[in-house]
């Protein structure tokens, strides 16, 4: 016996109704014009702006306390930075065995927004922020230093709750 | 000022307001068709340029006039030149036979409701004009020299070849009925009542031929699901692949100009034309005889494009539901579906005529 095509095989599992197209056309059509009738699920974007969660892994940001940043330059983050992103040079402070980062920079456009820095970091110093617009005209803009890395950590509570929380 | 001149200012009068309107209603096709498949897909669409995206398709023309228009080396330069306007004439041209309100007569100067005289054959001409479009998207498929052309060309032809058939079948059951291929006296025929309610609309007679008809039209026009003259996974743009610039505009232009033009025939031949019922028997300024005239042809001009764009919503509705046919399925539902069943309908209304008569 010759075997079958998929059409000869689909043709006999089809109803008398089915074969006439029209009735599951006008099925097809009805399905569609329900559809017109919903509300579009489009965010305006540059109007609209998406808010993360807290959960979201943006832009990576140090943590600024009232004394300066919680950052001891311990250089886990640069050890652990897949991407060779991270780069920091550590300073002596006036107190006797620690230390400040002297230079703190990410390359942006290295940057793979893992998270494997914040999750290294002993001090919560780094962590993932919900800023994802990230825009640069040339190269040396998208290396971020201490000026733009730096985020007061009132702005940070809600990251800060959520690591300790869910981070193991 | 004497009648001939009159004749030839109304003539031009008509001419201007029907290439305008066409035009300018082409454009607004193009952006209701984005606009309702991006409804049914849960999007937006266009809404950046002008209001609600409503001078997208002028922001699209501007585009288009300022590309570079690019011919293959070794296409068929004259011929790749002249598909665009075949098929962008012949959508146009079609519009000089469709009457867009009844004859009127406004001190003592008769003015027709359709651009050409009123001609006996009618309908003949525009079946005849819709069957040449097709030579546009043929020679396009020949001229342009490339294999994806060539195949979308001669997929059309032979879908049209295939269509053509069961579409003029399909409008002789309604011929039978009216007794006239005069496109003003079908349409006239239609202005009555049935018991004094149901409009006497030929989709009431001939529910079958509308459907059959309905169909060809489908693949007259090339829309999906018969377009596969420009199935794009299987031949990149079929055939006007190797155009750019103002000719793909023209093509563009050409498609959509194909689907108001088969809606407006649709709206004329089953669905009463410029016919508004009920409404258009009301007298609306009682004491001004030429006003009211004025008013009842201008209400005429506006149903016929209300159908026309219920029909153009339909089209742009099918082709975002349903999926493209197969070659063969086409075929097989040309020959072998279409075919049978405007014949069977031909003989059917035939023989009901027949009894009918018999019965007197």
């Amino acid at each position: 016996m010759a075997t079958q095509t998929v059409s000869e095989r689909t043709a006999k599992r089809m109803t008398f109704w089915e074969k006439l197209y029209l009735p599951e056309i006008a099925k097809g059509m009805t399905l569609t014009f329900k559809q017109m009738l919903k509300p579009s699920l489009t965010r305006q974007y540059p109007e609209e702006k998406f808010h993360p969660e807290a959960s979201y892994r943006g832009r990576p940001v140090l943590v600024q306390e009232e004394y300066g940043e919680r950052c001891v330059a311990c250089g886990l983050c640069s050890r652990v930075c897949p991407a060779i992103a991270i780069e920091v040079q550590a300073g002596e402070t006036s107190k006797e065995k620690e230390r400040y980062p002297e230079k703190f920079e990410i390359n942006m456009l290295r940057c793979i927004f893992c998270g494997y820095c914040e999750e290294a970091c002993p001090e919560e110093a780094i962590v993932m922020s919900r800023d994802y617009e990230l825009v640069f005209e040339n190269v040396d803009d998208a290396i971020f230093g201490k000026d733009r890395l730096l985020v007061p950590v009132a702005q940070l509570q809600e990251r800060l709750e959520y690591l300790r929380q869910y981070k193991g | 000022m004497s009648a001939t001149l009159w004749y030839w200012i109304i003539l031009v009068v008509k001419v201007l307001v029907v290439l305008h309107v066409f035009l300018i209603g082409a454009a607004y096709v193009v952006l209701l068709e984005r606009k309702v498949s991006a409804w049914i897909q849960d999007r937006v669409g266009p809404n950046r340029v002008g209001w609600r995206g409503s001078l997208q398709s002028f922001a699209d023309v501007l585009k288009l006039v300022l590309k570079e228009d690019i011919v293959p080396e070794n296409a068929n330069k004259f011929f790749h030149r002249l598909a665009p306007l075949i098929t962008i004439t012949i959508a146009i041209a079609v519009w000089a036979f469709v009457p867009f309100f009844a004859p009127i007569e406004i001190d003592g100067t008769a003015i027709n409701g359709m651009i050409a005289p009123d001609l006996n054959v009618g309908l003949l001409l525009l079946l005849a004009l819709g069957s040449v479009g097709v030579y546009g998207i043929a020679l396009a498929g020949w001229a342009s020299n490339s294999k994806y052309s060539l195949m979308g060309g001669l997929r059309a032809s032979a879908q049209m070849i295939s269509y053509e058939l069961a579409m003029g079948l399909s409008l002789i059951g309604l011929l039978l009925i009216m007794g006239s291929t005069n496109i003003s006296d079908i349409v006239t025929q239609q202005s009555g009542y049935w018991w004094g309610v149901i409009p006497k609309w030929n989709i009431f007679v001939q529910p079958l031929g509308f459907l059959i008809f309905l169909i060809a039209a489908f693949a007259e026009t090339n829309r999906a699901p018969f377009d596969l003259a420009e199935a794009e996974p299987e031949l990149v743009g079929g055939f006007h692949t190797e155009y750019s610039g103002l000719k793909f505009g023209l093509f563009f232009l050409g498609e959509y100009g194909n689907v108001i033009m088969m809606s407006a025939i649709m709206s004329t031949l089953f669905f009463g034309g410029y016919n508004a019922p009920w409404i258009q028997d009301i007298a609306f300024f009682q004491g001004d005889a030429t006003l009211n005239k004025v008013a009842l042809a201008l209400l005429q001009f506006g149903t016929l494009s209300l159908k026309t764009v219920f029909f153009v919503f339909f089209f742009i509705w099918v082709r975002w539901s349903i999926p493209r046919f197969r070659y063969d399925q086409l075929m097989n539902l040309g020959w072998r579906v279409m075919f049978p069943l405007a014949l069977g309908n031909t003989v059917l209304t035939a023989v009901v005529l027949a009894l009918i008569e018999g019965m007197r």
